[in-house]
């Protein structure tokens, strides 16, 4: 009753609909297939967050790292903790590497730039769960312009 | 006795609405009910697959095509103004996934297949197709209603999605080939801002959600034709203009459910 | 197989039995009170003018519309109280002729003719097409199994549904207005199946129709609907010796008589001379 032709045709227009999905998924959205174990988890505190966001890139000389996977006020300090998921295959960076949240572009979105820091033998490397203590929070573009203004007036006098 | 005759005749359109819509939701029911089953419902439902679906390929990849293509021109307009001709990327695709892939393409489906829908069963109706249908102890809903229904609600997601990729290759072609944006920044940044759980798994759910308006006032505007030629033509014509009024209503809801909070 | 067991207790209860039947449409009146019986094996025939509601009648006796009163019973059975399954059961057991054919557009005259054997029947499809092609030289159309019905004219658009109703071996066929609007070869085929089915299957059938030669030449019983009633009952030859002036007006197409030529209006002079206001 139903022509082979019309069996191809509606086999294709299915087909080409998955590979649609199959390209947003993949191509668009860059959902990476990965198992639990393939990343480890590293902490920070910053002073001020500015507009960071759940699923942020880490990068380190712009190559992505990892992700923001939580963001939380600490209760007693009253600072901003930022939970990072790092990428397993990165795994070498030392406790003395630093983070600072940095902007892309003048008015692009937030993102957390990681330093590696210097080795040494008495220095270890960062482990699932370690704290990164040397971090430099969000640059507030009316600090910034407030600071070149009195700069400014103080340089008149 | 005038305001007693315009009281009777609120009444009397509630009560022909309510009655329709009753109708119209034991049909639904009926045509969710009577999923295809492989043996008899197969051959049907690839039939349906390919006159609501593949004959809509064409006008729904051309039409992603240059409206993939607008947007990006559009927006590369304005954006190059503030230094920011990058987030040209995502600010196409995410206009494509949130909105316009779902939405277009669903009215694109109510124009095209969703007309030829109520026109084909307003004819077997008024031919008597489904009155012989029923004498003949078949159930017209499981015979004819079911199968288009569940084509039109398979066809429209993989529709949308054909729609929003073509539409995000009509931006590349814009804004890298044409505008020359740096291709290596037009895709980074469009792929760290679409989230695969926010932005295509709702284009998905939206599309089947619109798949089941279209196809369901279309099938149920032929369903209950009056079985004459202007009959058919108004029918045809109020599928076309219904279905589209509800795509768009329900594309704000939805909007407000998916992104608003 | 079912022939055997009918032709035992035939001439005994009727096939269908209408009781007392009234229907409306909206506020409209088409039945008031309608009782007949269709005996088995007999061609019955129900005339009448144009607007009756004639196919309304086929239609309850199917079971597609419900009566405001009374009972159709279907081989002992009320149509209406049935469930669904039930009725759907007994639907396999009559067929229908509608006036426009009602064939399938999208499939051919063959897969039209099969439609309710591979439904119902569970055979092999070998055996379908046996049977398949066997219903179509029944009305002379085997040559045309593989054309599509927009392909065919009225008359053979008509004579393949036929094929198609008579696929499943039903007890009743319902014929609606198998005559209108053929030419008078098709007619004359129409009338010789009708009659040839009929006596070689022993169907009893149903012949709704206005064409009044036609029906007087195949039915062994004539009912003769107006006015919301059965205004006449009768063999044919019982009818034409009628004296009702109703009937004779009917039968014989005098334009005008105790059904008026005119539909209800005011004065005709009055009408005309009346200023416009």
């Amino acid at each position: 009753m139903v022509s082979r032709k019309l069996e191809i045709s509606v086999g294709l227009f299915i087909l080409s609909g998955l590979i649609a999905f199959c390209v947003l998924v993949f191509n668009v959205a860059n959902v990476k297939v990965q198992s639990g174990n393939s990343t480890y988890q590293l902490k920070a505190e910053f002073n001020n967050i500015g507009g960071l966001k759940v699923r942020s890139p880490v990068k380190v000389g712009g190559v992505v790292v990892g992700r923001v996977s939580n963001i939380a006020l600490d209760d007693r300090k009253l600072v901003p903790i930022v939970t990072l998921t790092m990428d397993k295959r990165y795994d070498h960076f030392a406790e003395t590497s630093s983070l600072s949240i940095l902007t892309s572009g003048l008015l692009g979105e937030q993102f957390i730039g990681l330093t590696p820091g210097f080795m040494d033998d008495d220095i270890e490397i960062l482990q699932d769960g370690d704290k990164v203590d040397d971090t430099r929070g969000a640059l507030i573009l009316e600090d910034l312009i407030g600071q070149l203004l009195y700069s400014m007036s103080s340089k008149d006098k | 006795m005038n305001l007693i005759d315009s009281i009777a005749n609120i009444g009397r359109s509630a009560i022909h609405l309510v009655m329709g819509l009753g109708r119209a939701g034991l049909m639904l029911w009926g045509a969710i009910v009577h999923v295809p089953n492989l043996r008899k419902g197969g051959p049907l439902l690839i039939k349906q697959l390919y006159v609501l679906g593949v004959r809509s390929v064409v006008i729904v990849v051309v039409s992603g095509l240059f409206i993939g293509m607008v947007l990006a021109l559009q927006g590369y307009i304005i954006l190059v103004d503030f230094g920011t001709e990058e987030s040209l990327g995502p600010m196409v695709a995410l206009s494509l996934l949130r909105e316009l892939g779902p939405v277009v393409t669903a009215l694109l489906f109510a124009g095209r297949a969703g007309s030829a829908l109520t026109a084909e069963i307003g004819l077997m109706k008024s031919t008597e197709q489904l009155s012989s249908l029923e004498m003949m102890a078949v159930d017209p809903l499981r015979q004819v209603i079911a199968p288009r229904f569940w084509a039109g609600v398979i066809s429209l997601p993989l529709l949308s999605l054909m729609f929003s990729v073509v539409g995000i290759l009509g931006g590349h072609l814009v804004g890298v080939e044409w505008k020359g944006i740096d291709s290596g920044a037009f895709w980074s940044i469009l792929q760290a801002s679409v989230e695969w759980d926010k932005d295509i798994l709702n284009t998905i759910i939206k599309s089947m959600l619109f798949g089941i308006v279209v196809t369901w006032v279309a099938l149920y505007r032929g369903y209950e034709v009056e079985p004459n030629p202007e009959g058919i033509s108004r029918a045809t014509t109020s599928t076309v203009v219904q279905a589209s009024l509800a795509v768009l209503a329900l594309d704000f809801l939805l909007t407000a459910l998916m992104f608003g909070s | 197989m079912q022939i055997m067991s009918q032709q035992s207790d035939i001439n005994q209860s009727p096939l269908v039995e209408i009781n007392h039947l009234g229907f409306n449409r909206g506020s409209r009146v088409i039945y008031e009170d309608i009782s007949l019986t269709i005996p088995r094996g007999k061609i019955t025939a129900i005339m009448g003018p144009s607007g009756i509601g004639k196919t309304t009648l086929l239609k309850l006796i199917g079971g597609q519309l419900t009566p405001e009163h009374g009972h159709v019973l279907f081989d002992g059975e009320d149509i209406h109280q049935l469930s669904r399954n039930a009725l759907f059961e007994t639907r396999k057991r009559m067929s229908m002729l509608f006036q426009s054919g009602a064939l399938f557009t999208d499939m051919n005259v063959f897969d039209n003719v099969a439609f309710a054997l591979r439904e119902h029947s569970g055979l092999s499809e070998s055996i379908i097409r046996k049977v398949v092609l066997m219903k179509l030289q029944a009305v002379g159309l085997r040559g045309a199994a593989s054309l599509m019905p927009n392909e065919l004219s009225g008359g053979m658009q008509r004579r393949a549904a036929l094929a198609r109703a008579i696929a499943l071996e039903p007890e009743l066929i319902m014929y609606d207005e198998p005559f209108a609007g053929q030419d008078p070869i098709s007619m004359g085929m129409l009338v010789k199946l009708i009659r040839d089915l009929s006596s070689s299957l022993s169907l009893t059938s149903l012949v709704v129709s206005h064409d009044v030669d036609e029906v007087l030449e195949i039915a062994d019983y004539v009912y003769v609907i107006a006015d919301k009633k059965i205004i006449a009952r009768g063999t044919p030859t019982e009818l034409k010796q009628s004296n009702n002036l109703q009937l004779q007006q009917f039968l014989e197409g005098r334009p005008d008589g105790s059904v008026p030529f005119h539909f209800p209006a005011e004065d005709y002079q009055q009408e005309l001379l009346r200023e416009l206001d």
